[in-house]
């Protein structure tokens, strides 16, 4: 899925006119990285210099920043990103053998992608539908009441 | 902009509009007869329930009755294990686990004919009891011994309508603070309230606004806690969702008991429902005016942003969340000099935690007296509870403090699933410690909970089985500590993660005489030393577990045993020579060849070849095989 060259142009118009917008806000660096984050998926060096430009930032400290909150990340990641809820609701009732399933079944750790570039595996604390526990997030589609048998056929969807 | 006789014209008539919710007289002569609510919460959102409104409203328009029943999203009910939730007024019938199919059933049956659907009516009215005849929510055994302050809008009103926000008295308490009080009277009445802190420390309210008025500046910050971080807790995110303009009429008063004209709510990223429609309805604010310059023409501005969080635990941490906002790395800076002397871009600023806010307006409009009618003497109002983990009603729930925690597991949370016995409960999540079932008769309150070694917390209540083994719970509250710890002090960076070296290696059947010791050395020095309430108080879940069930990591130590049998490393499969039909199955079955047998005769595994995997288990067809 990789982007045109249009469509990167785009993606970084439309952070210029973010930065442009609220740049003189106090504590504005963390907001434009949220926005980059979300255009982009992530934050790449070129990224972080135009920003380190336009909000007269050192490009380290962006990195500090960036390397600090689980929300960013430094690489893109995969199509589907499948978080499967460790919080304590979900971790008494199984997450962590649901979660175990999800790596032997995709051959990648927590914080990995695989090599095709379609899932990535990020790690959870709460999804905050405890009701439903133990559960697992792909993208916006939510699974409830896991066993780790059900991971298999649930994968296979995508 | 709207006056307050305008918003008192607003509240008259959204009154008559809601009165079918109230379960009283229409007070107006429009053609709605029933109000269908529908719940937009995380919990049922996630079951599902945006599909059930579509399916609502296409077969109320297919039955002709489009006109007739209004449809409204609104926040948690609470019961978010029987999500979808679907309530039925002027009735007021309970229906949950609603499915789709459901739906045609209940408008052509309930609202076409009148007759209730009694297959999707909850009526289980506590004690393992069904109700006879028709019930009505307060009966219910999840919500008869509650008592709704904070979340008393929450799963009535649609939180993307400020109408019905101003119906229920709402932005009425920032009218009479404006023009009936002063600063200071505001402060009196708060700390007469008894209000503390909702997210965990249970500091007075007032004080913390008192220290701030007295802080001489030009400029002054309101800030809300909103970066519900504690893995299981999900109060404050439904506040958010299911009646955001609490916290910001709450906010706008605090601003005027302090003197500050500007305001943060500091919410995590993770929590998409809240943020939209916090950021709806700060928007619906600004446009009645009641956020902005001169509110009700009185001379007093105040405006309202959101910042959100972007992932680290410790930002719920107040000097570290003031840090995030001003665009560094969240880490915490030392006190004093407190916030209220000088906390956000350097100016005096007051964090309140959202559920703490959530009461502010109630307080102001029905008095300290009434507040001070729930509660204890020391610990005043009501807490809100996310309860999860092995109990049958998983969901929020919200009672007087002192009320005895059985009364929270047995009644309201309906007990333990599958029969199973319980426990212990865990309270504060990884700041917190947990209360064993010796205790279950303890009043939660903020002194009755510390005396026993245990806290109030942000709210988050995790109830454990025989099932569950202690060590492993202390080890995973530790792994998120020592995850979430942001570095800057040596006590907590490198102290818990000793103490995870520790945990683990008892798991694993390493640990060694001297490791509890050892342990408890530890945990006293990083309470001591740490900077932030984030490091002081990691080591609680170890020795809270220590301090109730030593027994339980003497025998992971001493025997090499998990006496739940969690611990996958000190787990031993056997096979019972009486149930063995000697089929084989199991051996063939076995990964790594660890099973051994004659057919027909019993099968025996080989302690050392086995890596615990669980195959024998699930393949066997006799129940022989057991995991001790």
């Amino acid at each position: 899925m990789a982007l045109t060259k249009e469509q990167i142009a785009a993606k970084y118009a439309e952070l210029e006119a973010y930065i442009s917008e609220n740049k003189d806000m106090d504590g504005a660096l963390i907001p434009v990285m949220q926005k980059a984050q979300e255009l982009f998926g992530y934050l790449s060096l070129e990224t972080m210099e135009l920003i380190s430009e336009r909000l007269d930032v050192p490009v380290s400290e962006i990195y500090g920043v960036a390397t600090f909150y689980a929300l960013f990340s430094l690489t893109p990641k995969g199509e589907y990103v499948i978080s499967v809820c460790t919080g304590t609701a979900c971790y008494v009732k199984g997450a962590q053998l649901v979660l175990d399933e999800v790596k032997k079944q995709l051959g990648i750790g927590s914080g990995e992608t695989t090599p095709d570039g379609k899932f990535s595996i990020q790690d959870t604390r709460c999804l905050g539908c405890c009701g439903l526990a133990p559960v697992m997030m792909i993208n916006n589609d939510v699974y409830g009441r896991l066993e780790p048998a059900d991971v298999k056929d649930i994968l296979a969807k995508y | 902009m709207k006056s307050l006789a305008q918003l008192a014209e607003i509240r008259d008539e959204m009154k008559k509009s809601i009165a079918i919710r109230m379960q009283e007289k229409p007070g107006s002569d429009s053609k709605v007869r029933a109000h269908v609510l529908v719940c937009g919460g995380t919990g049922c959102t996630s079951s599902g329930s945006v599909t059930i409104r579509e399916i609502f409203e296409k077969e109320l328009a297919a039955n002709g009755i489009a006109d007739e029943v209004q449809i409204i999203q609104t926040g948690c009910f609470g019961l978010c294990a029987l999500g979808p939730v679907v309530i039925v007024y002027p009735e007021g019938t309970f229906y949950s686990q609603v499915t789709p199919d459901d739906v045609s059933e209940i408008v052509s049956s309930h609202l076409v004919k009148g007759e209730l659907v009694q297959r999707l009516v909850y009526d289980d009215i506590g004690g393992g009891k069904k109700a006879e005849g028709p019930v009505s929510l307060n009966e219910t055994g999840f919500y008869k011994d509650q008592k709704r302050v904070a979340l008393r809008n929450c799963g009535f009103i649609d939180p993307e309508n400020i109408d019905e926000y101003i119906a229920t008295d709402g932005y009425k308490a920032l009218g009479k603070v404006l023009t009936e009080m002063t600063p200071d009277s505001v402060i009196e009445l708060m700390l007469e309230s008894g209000l503390r802190g909702r997210g965990g420390a249970g500091f007075p309210t007032a004080r913390k606004w008192q220290f701030a008025k007295n802080s001489v500046s030009d400029k002054k910050y309101v800030v809300c806690n909103a970066d519900e971080g504690d893995p299981g807790a999900f109060m404050d995110r439904s506040v958010l969702e299911g009646d955001p303009h609490a916290v910001i009429e709450a906010m706008a008063i605090a601003g005027f008991a302090i003197g500050a004209d500007e305001g943060f709510v500091y919410v995590r990223a993770e929590y998409p429902i809240a943020v939209k429609r916090l950021a709806i309805a700060i928007n619906q604010a600004r446009e009645y005016g009641i956020l902005g310059k001169n509110i009700f023409g009185t001379g007093f501005n105040f405006d309202v942003n959101i910042r959100l969080g972007s992932g680290a635990f410790v930002c719920g941490e107040e000097t570290a969340l003031l840090t995030s906002i001003e665009g560094h790395r969240g880490e915490p800076r030392p006190r004093p000099p407190f916030p209220a002397v000088k906390g956000l871009f350097g100016q005096p600023t007051i964090i309140n935690n959202v559920e703490t806010l959530a009461n502010v307006a109630q307080i102001i409009n029905n008095g300290a007296e009434w507040f001070k009618s729930f509660g204890t003497e020391k610990s005043t109002g009501t807490k809100v509870f996310a309860l999860g983990g092995k109990i049958c009603h998983t969901g929020l729930v919200e009672i007087p403090m002192g009320t005895p925690l059985r009364t929270i597991i047995e009644d309201i949370g309906g007990g333990i699933p599958n029969g199973k016995k319980f426990k212990a409960a865990q309270t504060g999540g990884p700041s917190g410690g947990c209360i064993p079932a010796s205790l279950i008769d303890t009043p939660v309150d903020y002194e009755s909970l510390m005396s026993i070694g245990s806290m109030m917390g942000s709210g988050g209540l995790i109830v454990m089985d025989e099932d569950n083994c202690m060590v492993d719970i202390a080890k995973f509250f530790l792994e998120f500590t020592v995850d979430e710890s942001c570095g800057k002090c040596t006590p907590c960076r490198i102290g818990t993660r000793r103490m995870l070296d520790i945990l683990t290696r008892i798991t694993e059947g390493k640990g060694e005489e001297g490791d509890i010791e050892k342990l408890e050395e530890l945990a006293n020095n990083i309470k001591a030393t740490a900077l932030c309430g984030l490091g002081q108080t990691a080591p609680n879940p170890v020795l809270s577990t220590i301090r109730y069930f030593r027994d339980e990591y003497e025998a992971h130590i001493r025997e090499k045993r998990c006496p739940a049998g969690q611990c996958k490393a000190l787990a031993r499969f056997t096979i019972d020579r009486d149930l063995c039909r000697g089929c084989s199955l199991c051996a063939r079955k076995c990964p790594v060849n660890a099973i051994e047998g004659v057919v027909k005769s019993p099968f025996v595994i080989d302690q050392d070849k086995c890596i615990k995997c669980g195959t024998c288990i699930d393949s066997c067809k006799f129940g022989a095989i057991s995991k001790k």
